[in-house]
């Protein structure tokens, strides 16, 4: 009760001071506009949004001020604070860089890009890197294991790190460093296979249907509707219990039973979308043009609605991306998903997991976990922000 | 009124179907499954006599339609088989004590309330402080805090939620231990203690909803400011709060109302990860820890329950959908 009452009269204050700098900007700028017509909620959230500040800039100097060695309540909030930084600058820089560099057509998009776009662009653009120079890039092999468990992260001598693996490594002495740049090709590498199979599947169909009509259509959205009404990672999970009784011992069978699964599943929401798209473009007259062309099928759908349905494709295949790579990642986690040896984010996290319970002794070794889990996290907020960005150019909303 | 429960009538009839063909495609793929349970059960020691006679015992020698009119019409009563895993000889043979531990129903039912009060308690945190951001959102548009909830709201939709749950964890139970990391919730327990162990995974969970429902509020809302009868009310000098309240709420409630019964909805998948990081005792950790066992009594019951939720959570909001807005009461 007292930590609510605290929390109570700590926005009791907030508001008074609130009032406080509405009452003395009216009285020093002789009640200008801004001062005059400010809400007392508005006021109450710049005093707020300022404290929240101060607080961050005090926690971010705790967090440096204590010893490596010994427990710091801050250490975490410290690392996010830097981490956000470093990223907002780099996108920052970016943006500066596509603005002035590249042909004419890059520059004009970076032109209109806010930073929220570059940040996702230059994390995708990162991520890719990584995913495709794996091999070269990581110290030690993914399944590789080395000769000491369980060193901590950060590579300091003093409580228990090793320079030579700046990330640590797990219970059984595998590179964490290793594991997570391996892990990008894995995962990434994986829930971007299952998407385009996803969006080859339930693309064609459902071109097909809007095209074709009739009881090809009509049986198509029938089936979609059932499998929409199961909750879809209920149903992976369903389907994976069936797929692993199938592939047996074969671990490595049951990684691409998974993709195809979850690329079937998640090609209901494709279907939908595509023949939504599709049904709106046969109408068009340059359809009925091409129809009495004689044109075939398969130049109606690949060259003449396709093209016209790539905006809202591009968009769905960003979302879907995230969909599909957040349920690879939660079924890996839940351990039916992507099997060990190979390295795997969503394992990762759960192999890793009790080991923040240690954190409150040295913060460094609940780093781990936490790593995997921001690998997966900071992939879908880049793509998110991406697609939020050109979702919000092709709408028009300017309001 | 006649129209209005027409209407709703033909949903339910249509959430009924959806109901049936749903467990048909259940029951498919679960018997798609190869072997079966009476050679799992035995592992290296099955006699081809041993097996037999489980297969009677669980009735798995029948015609698979068959199977599926018994185990429906079971189901249907409120019997949903027994569990395998659980299975003790005296329930096969018919001489159980009737300490009813191997029973589906009763391993469930207890888990289910559990999960229906975690959700519950979601829902009491999501649904007012995701209206208020939304509307708040709305109202200071294109302000500093609309981007930064913008920004916060987009970055905790698309974390996995294990990751929003060991953050939550780090913080709240290790670094500041303030609130248990694990979540045993036994019976008769104390209404106060429950509801503070269930307090880290119903954050959890409030995170990863409250984001999608304020982001939907806020567009709703918005898509209605700029319609000519805001721009009156807004001509005759009422505050822009009034203005969204009062005159922009009523009509975007329909979108609203959709949109919490579809986040409720996700709650009931979203659930199975947040249980098994923070162990609680629902129905989601039960269905995985029988999915890596392959008790197909208990999935099959579990994937039912998740299906019939959504189905439900779904048809309601259809409902309520058309009974808040007058214009979908009478269709052309």
């Amino acid at each position: 009760m007292s930590t609510l009452m605290s929390i109570a009269l700590i926005l009791i204050g907030l508001l008074g001071a609130g009032w406080l700098l509405r009452f003395v900007g009216q009285r020093l700028t002789g009640n200008k506009p801004f001062f005059r017509d400010m809400a007392l909620g508005v006021a109450f959230g710049y005093v707020f949004g300022a404290l929240v500040l101060v607080w961050l800039v005090w926690a971010y100097i705790q967090s440096h001020s204590a010893d490596a060695t010994t427990a710091n309540n801050f250490f975490f909030l410290g690392k996010a604070v830097e981490g956000f930084a470093i990223f907002a600058v780099a996108a920052f820089i970016f943006r500066l860089l596509g603005r002035h560099i590249g042909p004419d057509a890059s520059r004009k998009i970076f032109r209109s890009m806010p930073l929220t776009a570059s940040f996702g662009v230059l994390v995708i653009l990162i991520y890719a890197f990584v995913a495709i120079f794996a091999a070269w890039l990581a110290p030690y092999g993914q399944e590789e294991v080395l000769s000491s468990a369980n060193i901590v992260p950060g590579g300091n001598p003093a409580i228990g790190g090793n320079p030579d693996f700046p990330l640590g490594t797990d219970q059984i002495g595998r590179d964490i460093m290793s594991r997570l740049i391996f892990g990008a090709q894995n995962t990434v590498g994986i829930a971007f296979a299952t998407t385009c199979l996803a969006f080859f599947i339930g693309g064609t169909l459902g071109f097909l249907a809007a095209t074709l009509q009739g009881w090809l259509d009509q049986l198509l959205s029938r089936g979609v509707d059932v499998l929409m009404a199961i909750p879809s990672l209920i149903f992976a999970l369903l389907l994976m219990t069936i797929a692993s009784a199938w592939a047996g011992s074969e671990k490595g069978l049951l990684t691409y039973y998974m993709i195809l699964i979850i690329a079937v599943i998640d090609s209901t929401r494709v279907f939908r979308l595509a023949r939504a798209v599709g049904l709106n473009i046969v109408v068009m007259d340059y359809i009925e043009a091409a129809k009495l062309r004689g044109e075939g099928l398969g130049y109606l759908i690949f060259r003449e609605i396709l093209p016209n349905a790539y905006a809202p494709l591009l968009a769905e295949f960003g979302l879907r991306f995230c969909f599909v790579f957040l349920t690879i990642a939660s079924l890996s986690f839940l351990g039916v998903g992507i099997q060990p040896p190979t390295a795997d984010w969503g394992t990762m996290v759960r192999d890793l997991a009790q080991f923040i319970n240690f954190a409150g002794f040295a913060p460094q070794v609940a780093s781990a976990p936490l790593l995997a889990a921001g690998a997966i996290a900071l992939l879908t907020v880049a793509v998110n922000f991406v697609v939020d960005w050109m979702l919000h150019k092709s709408s028009g909303l300017k309001e | 009124m006649a129209s209005i429960l027409k209407i709703i009538a033909q949903r339910l009839a249509l959430g009924i179907l959806t109901m049936f063909v749903v467990s048909v495609v259940i029951f498919t793929a679960v018997n798609l499954l190869p072997g079966d349970f009476a050679e799992a059960i035995l592992g290296q020691g099955a006699t081809p006599e041993a097996v037999e006679a489980i297969r009677k015992d669980l009735g798995l020698d029948q015609h698979p339609v068959r199977r599926y009119i018994s185990w429906l019409s079971g189901a249907v009563q409120g019997d949903l088989g027994n569990s395998f895993a659980q299975a003790n000889f005296a329930a096969f043979v018919g001489t159980d004590t009737g300490s009813g531990l191997s029973s589906v129903a009763t391993q469930i039912a207890p888990r289910f309330e559990n999960t229906m009060f975690l959700a519950g308690v979601t829902a009491l945190f999501a649904v007012p402080v995701s209206l208020t951001l939304g509307i708040l959102a709305a109202l200071y548009r294109n302000s500093v805090f609309d981007r930064a909830t913008n920004i916060m709201t987009l970055s905790s939709i698309s974390s996995p939620e294990f990751f929003l749950a060991y953050i939550l964890i780090l913080f709240l139970a290790v670094m500041n231990p303030i609130l248990p990391s694990l979540s045993n919730i036994y019976e008769g327990m104390a209404l106060g203690e429950r509801f503070t162990k269930t307090l880290l995974p119903a954050l959890t969970l409030t995170l990863v909803v409250t984001a999608h429902m304020m982001r939907m509020t806020r567009a709703a809302i918005i898509n209605l400011l700029a319609s000519p009868y805001i721009e009156m009310a807004r001509l005759k000098g009422i505050s822009p709060l009034r203005i969204i309240v009062k005159h922009a709420l009523p009509n975007a409630l329909a979108p609203i109302i959709n949109v919490i019964a579809l986040n409720l909805a996700y709650l009931i998948t979203g659930v199975v990860v947040v249980e098994v990081v923070f162990v609680y005792p629902g129905i989601g950790q039960l269905f995985v820890d029988s999915v890596k066992i392959r008790d197909i009594p208990v999935v099959q019951a579990c994937c039912l329950i998740f299906a019939g939720a959504y189905i439900l959570l779904n048809l309601t909001a259809d409902v309520l959908s058309i009974l808040s807005n007058p214009r979908l009461r009478h269709p052309k």
